[in-house]
């Protein structure tokens, strides 16, 4: 009695083993959590053209980190220049910019000097070698459907507190829109500074939507405050 | 390191900066004084103090003995 039941009870043992190995052991590790709008970057150390940097070192600016698939391609080429050429813009707006890419500093040196020497155009800003993919991963840049070895191109928009406002994802085949970044730059900074929100396609100089009124009493005042109401719920203002 | 060459020498960022802090200063004026972006300015020092070219009291940052040699070197 005592021997079969050890041998039954080993019995199932061996079968929620066998279970466990049939559904459980294929399965991939876990993937990390991805950035969420409204919560803290994720921290890093890493090596870029410009040295070692952290995150924390650009506390206090506006961060725009951007990935690019890989140096010396075509489409990347056009938007390291094309980001280059708004740094300055940025600049003005408190705005640093840090490129990524999955490659050694030694190609990102080569290929910023080749940019330099073919082009005409310096690129100032520093890129991480993010060669065991730690921030790509962090930030998940890298889109296993069209690439397990590249970074899509992606943008991250981080507030000088270190909060994470905008993502922008865009597929390998696409090259960006740096216009559209500075007008996004500009609407966060301005909803910031006044407190209000921006309309579809809006640009600097144009009114701005008046957040709607959370009480009745609000939604009464502010007919008489002289605002531009299309309804209670939407209103629009000059800045 | 991007505060020393392989030779021994300064970089450029690396010596713009040792000379901002020539007096105390705090990390903004070594920025403006240097005309690295303050980012940078923070990895740098980074560097620097582990390289005992400079010294940090409270917010402000000071080249050392060591630091004054080497950019009169």
């Amino acid at each position: 009695m005592g021997v079969s039941f050890v041998l039954y009870a080993l019995n199932i043992a061996i079968d929620i083993k066998e279970v466990f190995m049939m559904c459980c052991e294929n399965t991939t590790a876990p993937t990390p959590a991805l950035p969420r709008l409204g919560s803290p970057a994720p921290s890093f150390e890493a090596v870029t053209t410009l040295g070692t940097l952290r995150l924390e070192d650009f506390k206090g600016s506006w961060l725009i980190l951007f990935s690019h698939p890989a140096d010396f391609t075509p489409v990347c080429t056009t938007e390291f220049i094309a980001f280059a050429e708004i740094h300055e813009d940025l600049r003005q707006r408190n705005v640093e910019l840090l490129g990524l890419s999955i490659d050694s500093v030694y190609s990102h040196i080569a290929w910023v000097r080749n940019i330099e020497e073919k082009m005409g155009v310096k690129v100032n800003f520093p890129v991480i070698a993010d060669l065991n993919k730690e921030v790509a991963t962090a930030y998940g840049m890298v889109m296993p459907g069209e690439s397990k070895t590249e970074t899509s191109r992606c943008v991250f928009v981080i507030d000088p507190n270190g909060i994470i406002r905008a993502m922008v994802y865009y597929p390998l085949t696409t090259g960006r829109n740096m216009q559209e970044i500075i007008r996004l730059i500009d609407a966060l900074q301005t909803s910031d500074k006044h407190s209000v929100a921006t309309p579809a396609n809006w640009k600097p100089g144009d009114k701005i939507i008046v957040p709607p009124p959370n009480t009745q009493d609000m939604a009464e005042d502010r007919v008489k405050e002289g605002l531009e109401c299309n309804d209670w719920y939407f209103c629009r203002k000059e800045l | 390191m991007a505060c020393i060459n392989p030779d021994g020498t300064l970089t450029r960022p690396g010596r713009s900066i040792l000379e901002a802090m020539r007096q105390p200063a705090p990390l903004n004026q070594v920025s403006t004084g240097s005309g690295v972006p303050l980012y940078r300015v923070r990895s740098v020092i980074r560097e620097l103090l582990v390289a005992e070219l400079a010294y940090a009291d409270g917010e402000l940052y000071q080249v050392t003995e060591k630091g004054i040699e080497k950019l009169d070197s």
